[in-house]
């Protein structure tokens, strides 16, 4: 037997180097041309895309060896939590309304990135950002199976979980999110990867997977928060590639900075408006609240990303997104106007609400002290009052939307509380609506584009969505009898009391 | 462009493993603010924060790869400036 030597571990920068970029190839039978022919008619100009730095140097082995270890993890603390019963250690079954906000309106997201992640790295012109890409594709289809997996436990126990890829086409508050998605799916690869990679992924997933799955640990999801932060650990590999992403592109050429500037400030508000629904589920949704949408807003995004990252960016001629203050102004105010909206539509919704009650106020009125006693509470104990009289108050009647973000015209004028603020823009002769500056910039810079939108409310009136009354929506939405409505009273309810009394048998 | 040292920042996962990688980050970088939320550790700092490897190796009693450090992250902010063997360095750029 011949003894050979030990073979050498090559470092880490060799490593990477000769399984990305040295497996590249020049086309020899087609031109570059017809290889790559979508980067560009966006205007971006890239002179040496092998000036593309992936500080993780992530290789293809080392890429699957820590990917399984994640999985391994994962699924050892779902299959614990199913076999313990874990579903009836949670704070309250209140809580996984959050859950299933999360599964309708979130997770059909990671599976449309990971469509579009496939395309770019299919279609980016460098081998660095293209497995970059392709890497991340992964992930996201990941991301959807974990997620999907997790929650399919609660599905065996509580209702409003099944139907979500069926509802995330179809129901109104859905309609927020996917045209996000498809807003982003349908516009060019380099405007795809600043407003998903940079302006979601980077300046905002922060506060959707961090505090939030925070919280579902302080409310006893094991299951909700590994895959979360197991999600969020690829996440900061995706910050990575945003933020690698918008510097090599400013790097790349002059002509480029007024572009991606543009996309900044149309993205940093999208993506900001979207994130509205976790401002609510942060505050309102979870029995057991850790961590407020203003101060996670400060934390995240003003100290962080304002403080740090921007700074930076003005190296390069970029300046901190426009209609930014406007964000920072309404952080009081965000989470307790889309909130109501939920409550108030709840009846047509695939979970349930409930007015906050007496201690869950007084954490509010802790976190808001400038807005939550004097223009919130008011509101709530009326619902209260009505409660203890026997009714419930459901806002009958379709909201208007946004144009743009699509969501029901809650929001108050900045300096004004009590005041809509409601914007409008004349193209080709009709009247478009939006609920914010940033809205009516955005549409107004696209037109063509935010005409076409698909508006939940006016695709009712229009006839397409079951007909005309409101179980012919809901039957058309796939929502049944028990997934919407007020929580108190609901069969999820009965059932969390039943468990806890022993009246209800398990796992029937 | 500031002259004031910004923060930059980590976000590690609550767990026995990591509980070895944040006492190697403390070691390295005196200058730490440390807050525990429910199932992570958040560290912050002006300037920068580096991980070496030998300080993890030391806590753990094993070796440690760099890339397991993706094991651990949930999310951070800065420009991972350097990755390479032996250390991680976060920090911003300009």
């Amino acid at each position: 037997m011949t003894q050979t030597a030990p073979r050498r571990k090559l470092p880490l920068k060799e490593r990477y180097a000769l399984l990305t970029r040295d497996l590249d190839w020049d086309p020899s039978y087609v031109t570059k041309e017809q290889l790559f022919p979508y980067t560009n008619y966006e205007g971006i100009k890239v002179h040496d895309w092998d000036g593309w730095e992936d500080p993780f140097r992530l290789t293809v082995d080392a890429y699957y060896k820590y990917q399984a270890e994640k999985d391994k993890r994962l699924y050892a603390v779902l299959d614990g939590f199913a076999q313990s019963q874990g579903h009836l250690g949670l704070a309250d079954a209140s809580y996984l309304n959050a859950i299933k906000l999360f599964i309708q309106g979130v997770t059909p997201l990671e599976y449309a990135a990971h469509r579009h992640f496939a395309y770019l790295g299919r279609y980016l012109e460098g081998p660095a950002p293209r497995f970059a890409a392709l890497c991340q594709s992964v992930d996201e289809l990941r991301h959807c199976q974990t997620q999907i997996h997790t929650i399919s436990n609660y599905n065996k126990y509580y209702g409003g979980f099944h139907s979500w890829s069926k509802m995330h086409d179809r129901v109104w508050y859905l309609s927020v999110p996917k045209s996000l998605f498809d807003d982003a799916m349908t516009a060019g690869p380099f405007e795809f990867l600043i407003s998903i990679s940079f302006s979601f992924e980077y300046l905002l997933t922060n506060l959707l997977f961090v505090p939030f799955m925070s919280g579902a640990s302080f409310n006893g999801d094991m299951p909700t928060m590994s895959f979360g932060f197991s999600a969020q650990s690829d996440e900061s590999r995706h910050m990575t590639l945003g933020l690698e992403a918008i510097k090599f592109l400013l790097e790349q050429d002059e002509g480029n900075v007024p572009i991606i500037q543009d996309w900044i400030d149309k993205w940093f508000w999208r993506a900001y408006r979207m994130s509205a629904l976790v401002a609510g589920m942060m505050d309102y949704m979870l029995p057991k609240p850790v961590m407020s949408w203003k101060e996670a807003f400060e934390l995240y995004f003003e100290d962080q990303m304002l403080g740090g990252l921007f700074p930076d960016l003005e190296y390069y001629g970029i300046r901190p997104p426009r209609h930014v203050q406007d964000a920072i102004a309404e952080k009081d105010k965000l989470s307790h106007e889309v909130y109501k909206v939920l409550h108030n539509f709840s009846f047509a919704a695939s979970f349930t609400t409930q007015a906050p009650n007496e201690q869950h106020m007084k954490w509010l009125a802790e976190q808001y002290p400038e807005t939550f006693d004097q223009h919130y509470r008011p509101v709530w104990e009326k619902h209260h009052r009505i409660e203890a009289e026997g009714g419930r108050m459901f806002f009958q009647g379709l909201p208007q939307l946004c144009q743009v973000c699509q969501i029901p015209m809650v929001f108050t004028e900045k300096d004004d509380p009590a005041k809509t603020s409601f914007r409008s823009s004349e193209f080709r002769g009709e009247q478009f609506h939006t609920c914010s500056d940033g809205c009516q910039w955005i549409f107004e810079r696209e037109p063509e584009k935010f005409v076409q939108a698909w508006l939940p409310v006016h695709q009712i009136y229009q006839g397409n969505c079951g007909g005309p009354s409101v179980p012919e929506v809901l039957e058309w939405y796939g929502i049944q009898e028990g997934d919407n409505g007020e929580y108190k009273g609901s069969p999820d309810h009965k059932s969390w009391i039943g468990w806890h009394n022993g009246d209800v048998e398990q796992g029937v | 462009m500031s002259d004031t040292l910004r923060q930059v920042g980590i976000d590690i996962q609550e767990s026995e493993e990591n509980r070895g990688l944040v006492a190697a980050i403390r070691a390295d970088n005196p200058e730490l603010t440390v807050r525990h939320l429910p199932g992570l550790v958040k560290i912050q700092a002006a300037g920068q924060i580096v991980i070496n490897r030998e300080s993890v190796e030391r806590e753990l009693g094993r070796e440690w790869e760099t890339g397991e450090f993706q094991l651990a992250i949930v999310s951070f902010a800065g420009n991972l400036s350097e990755w390479d063997d032996d250390r991680i360095i976060v920090k911003w750029e300009h």
